[in-house]
């Protein structure tokens, strides 16, 4: 039986909510391309997983709450419910019930997820930097080891907003900013990581798919912030030699002098 | 008692001098708790429109890049044909920020509501330091000036973050916005710290000294509460907030390198001196800034469980459990701020303790919000327009605190951090949630301030829409997120990654046009009830705590008699009473003639 009440806008909460959800998800008109942008890197998927996790489980409060409210809501309407209001101060058992449930499901995402950011930012793949990228306004400016593979040396290569990786093979990037700060973002590979002016960072990824894709800055750098585009091109191995070979073949030949060798040890 | 109850048509009709003096005295520089909190009030809606059409600057650049903004664009910028400039976008979310957060929603908690219903809700006669709470309102003018100055800056206003991370606002050359606008930027924010921290001292010392006989702690309404709680926030948060603003204005005027790194060099400029830590800054703001999250949630939450037990006709269910999880959240949030920070380039180690820390935080949340379905479940609900707000603030609140735990989840964070993911949460925290109780207490408290009734059917007319546009507003942002949408880009279409999220942006857009529109009713009702609205009486909503019986408005004094406390706030609906409510002040049936235990009356 519909009974005319404001409760029934309550109930639309976890319809309207989960419908986004659902549309986006499964790539549905009007919301065709907005989820996650494809995964080309060899961890993004526990990243992915662990927000999906995140998502039913938050999902099924979301939908039991809402539903929960919905129901006191039109159950309870005085418009039309004349039951005695029912005189009760709390419940001990109760308390302890919701308390303890969430704090086990939190506790467990938070051990849970431990070891997805161990591997995304503190176990750092035991070899050399490629490149090292520096953020300045509003450009990154890259500059390849070469192939004695130390940066600060002669054979160093510059690239700006142009950063060729090799494919399924272990990346690791020396990232720094020459003044403000930046974000390094990459969002097919999962990636972020703000770069401080006078910090010296890593990061670290395996491409898993021939692709160009973008690199963001993602942290507020003035008044040209959103122009900070770079471009990041997964290329298999011997591609990437050939391009870098090319590169260095046009430094020599153009009046291009690399700025003064820094004496940045390299660990 | 009338002797002492301020006449409100008076002043205006006395002779010229004493009228004008008078006038001053009591509307202008009144050491009265409910002049001061109606001046919060007032002046907090005033910013609030300010901020909502900075918004609505944000948002026509996202749906319709570079193009001309209508109305006002040609006013602005006739130079650039009305286009919004992209150092101008930089301006607006900067500002939308700073006055949402220092001007709007943390002074109208505690500076308006805190201030008008504290003495009120205790029983007591006024603040604990009457002058102390005038001054705490006059100390916002300067901020008031400070930041409306920074408008006329170069840069038109402050433009790096309402955050305001070195070196962007720590160097002068960096930014068009990051010369004499943030200097002013900075003066201003500490006017407003030193403004709240009149306002907690006093409240502190009000809330423990001037409470009404019988009136023990564990009798004090969850909004007073909270309101003790977020002082205490205040009083050991802001210092660090003051100390951090002073180091970076003498980072940018003296010549210290708190925040600067050795021989920076930004834009063409080398800096004074160096050997400091961008991130210290981060540290030091977020010390302050995250607690001053709750600084902005705890109040509204004090008052919709107010609201909602009253209108359920029922006690709020674990009284007890609320105090405790009010105080767990104030404790656990000092130590949670790092969350802003991982992927700041702060040692990820630390990122791993403050994951649990946050994690632990969503649990008094959760709780609260269990204990507010409780107190639904069995009652005899009224939807009042009060009611509606605050049933909202509840739902929404379980969708900001959710979205919360994926950016705990560190490694999720490292995609979503500083996506409109983030931009989602917080909106749904602060506006979907402290707004909309916002709006309830208004609703709510209303016929205390001015003596009458706002409109019910403009008020659910106006409840409505807000609840339909703010959804859509804020709802697909997290979709956005989900993309990895990152925010404060002026133009995000020319990367590959998001240019098929402009329609998505354009429907948001239309949202918050039509959201802000409608507060139109708001304003017209509030308004339009002062002079016209039904009288309300004492008790409109036959509510149990003080505040009720004392006269609407109530006059200078507060009570007509001595308030009396004999019971917590939350009786609604008690077999002891011979109506559904039993206010705090009414004796005990066994001091009167034989009261029944019969089953809860009808309302009134």
């Amino acid at each position: 039986m519909f009974r005319p009440s404001w409760s029934w806008l309550f109930l639309l909460i976890p319809i309207f909510g989960v419908a986004w959800f659902v549309f986006a998800i499964n790539e549905w008109p009007p919301l065709a391309g907005h989820w996650f942008p494809q995964d080309i890197s060899a961890h993004g998927n526990i990243i992915d997983s662990l927000f999906n996790t995140i998502l039913w489980l938050t999902g099924a409060i979301f939908v039991g709450t809402g539903i929960a409210m919905f129901l006191f809501l039109h159950k309870y309407d005085a418009s039309y419910n004349a039951d005695p209001v029912k005189y009760v101060h709390g419940s001990h058992v109760l308390e302890v019930v919701w308390s303890i449930i969430p704090a086990a499901t939190l506790l467990f995402i938070a051990i849970y997820q431990m070891s997805a950011w161990a591997n995304a930012k503190v176990l750092r793949p035991n070899q050399p930097a490629l490149a090292e990228v520096t953020g300045r306004q509003f450009e990154w400016r890259i500059r390849y080891a070469g192939e004695d593979k130390i940066i600060g040396t002669e054979d160093d290569v510059f690239t700006v907003n142009d950063l060729h990786v090799p494919l399924n093979e272990d990346v690791v990037l020396a990232i720094k900013s020459d003044d403000v700060l930046h974000s390094f973002f990459l969002p097919n590979l999962r990636l972020k990581q703000d770069v401080v002016p006078g910090m010296k960072q890593f990061v670290w990824f395996k491409p898993l798919y021939e692709r160009e894709c973008d690199i963001v800055c993602a942290e507020l750098c003035g008044w040209g912030h959103y122009k900070m585009k770079g471009r990041l091109n997964v290329v298999p191995r011997q591609e990437f030699n050939q391009w870098l070979a090319n590169k260095r073949a046009e430094q020599e030949t153009s009046s291009f002098t690399p700025p003064a060798i820094e004496e940045d040890d390299e660990s | 008692m009338s002797s002492v109850t301020v006449d409100h048509a008076h002043g205006a009709t006395h002779g010229q001098n004493a009228g004008w003096g008078h006038f001053v005295r009591t509307y202008v520089f009144s050491l009265d708790h409910k002049i001061i909190g109606l001046q919060f009030l007032f002046s907090t809606l005033l910013w609030f429109f300010v901020g909502g059409m900075l918004a609505l600057g944000i948002r026509w650049q996202l749906a319709y890049p570079w193009q001309p903004m209508p109305i006002i664009g040609r006013l602005l910028f006739a130079e650039q044909g009305g286009q919004i400039s992209p150092e101008f976008y930089t301006m607006l979310f900067t500002m939308h920020a700073t006055v949402m957060i220092f001007f709007v929603i943390i002074p109208i908690l505690a500076g308006a509501f805190g201030n008008y219903l504290i003495p009120l809700m205790i029983g007591a006669d006024d603040m604990a330091f009457p002058t102390l709470n005038m001054l705490s309102y006059w100390f916002m003018w300067p901020a008031f000036l400070l930041i409306g100055l920074s408008f006329f800056a170069p840069g038109n206003g402050a433009s790096s973050g309402w955050t305001s991370y070195p070196t962007l606002s720590a160097v002068k050359e960096a930014a068009p916005g990051s010369g004499m606008a943030q200097t002013l930027w900075l003066l201003g924010v500490t006017c407003v710290g030193v403004s709240s921290m009149m306002g907690s001292v006093n409240y502190l010392t009000t809330i423990i000294q001037m409470r009404a006989p019988g009136m023990t702690m564990f009798r004090l309404p969850l909004t007073i509460w909270a309101m003790f709680i977020t002082a205490i926030l205040q009083a050991f948060a802001l210092p660090v907030l003051t100390a951090a603003g002073f180091m970076q204005l003498m980072d940018r005027s003296l010549g210290t390198g708190f925040f600067l790194p050795e021989g920076l060099i930004v834009n063409n400029s080398a800096a004074a001196s160096g050997g400091g830590q961008p991130l210290l800054w981060q540290h030091l703001f977020w010390f302050y800034s995250h607690p001053a999250v709750y600084i902005m949630i705890l109040p509204a939450m004090g008052m919709v469980s107010d609201i909602l037990s009253c209108f359920a006709r029922k006690p709020i269910f674990g009284y007890k459990p609320m105090v405790y999880s009010i105080s767990a959240i104030a404790g656990l949030g000092f130590i949670v701020w790092g969350h802003h920070m991982f992927v700041s380039g702060m040692n990820p180690y630390l990122g791993m303790t403050f994951m649990v820390s946050t994690m632990m935080i969503a649990l008094p949340s959760a709780v609260k919000v269990f204990n507010w379905l409780g107190t639904l479940w069995g009652g005899r609900i009224q939807f009042t327009t009060p009611m509606l707000f605050a049933c909202s603030f509840v739902s929404m609140f379980v969708i900001g605190g959710l979205s919360g735990i994926f950016m705990a989840a560190t490694p999720v964070d490292i995609f979503i951090h500083d996506t409109y993911f983030i931009v989602a949460h917080f909106h749904y925290v602060l506006f979907a949630g402290t707004a909309m109780a916002v709006f309830g207490a208004i609703y709510f408290w209303y016929p205390k301030m001015f003596g009458r009734m706002m409109n019910e059917p403009l008020g659910k007319v106006h409840f409505l829409l807000t609840f339909i546009f703010l959804n859509g507003t804020f709802y697909p942002m997290h979709i956005l997120g989900a993309v990895g949408f990152p925010r404060r880009l002026a133009h995000p279409y020319h990367y590959e990654t998001f240019q098929q999220t402009l329609p998505l942006n354009q429907f948001i857009t239309w949202c918050a046009i039509l959201m802000v529109a409608s507060q139109v009713i708001f304003v017209f009702n509030f308004f339009f009830s002062i002079f016209f609205g039904k009288p309300a009486g004492r008790n409109p909503w036959g509510a149990n705590s003080l505040e009720w019986q004392a006269p609407s408005p109530p006059g200078h004094g507060n009570f007509d008699f001595q308030p009396i406390v004999y019971r917590g706030p939350y009786e609604y609906g008690s077999p002891e009473s011979d109506t559904d409510y039993y206010p705090q002040t009414q004796p005990p049936p066994d001091a009167k003639e034989g009261q029944g235990g019969s089953g809860p009356a009808s309302h009134h």
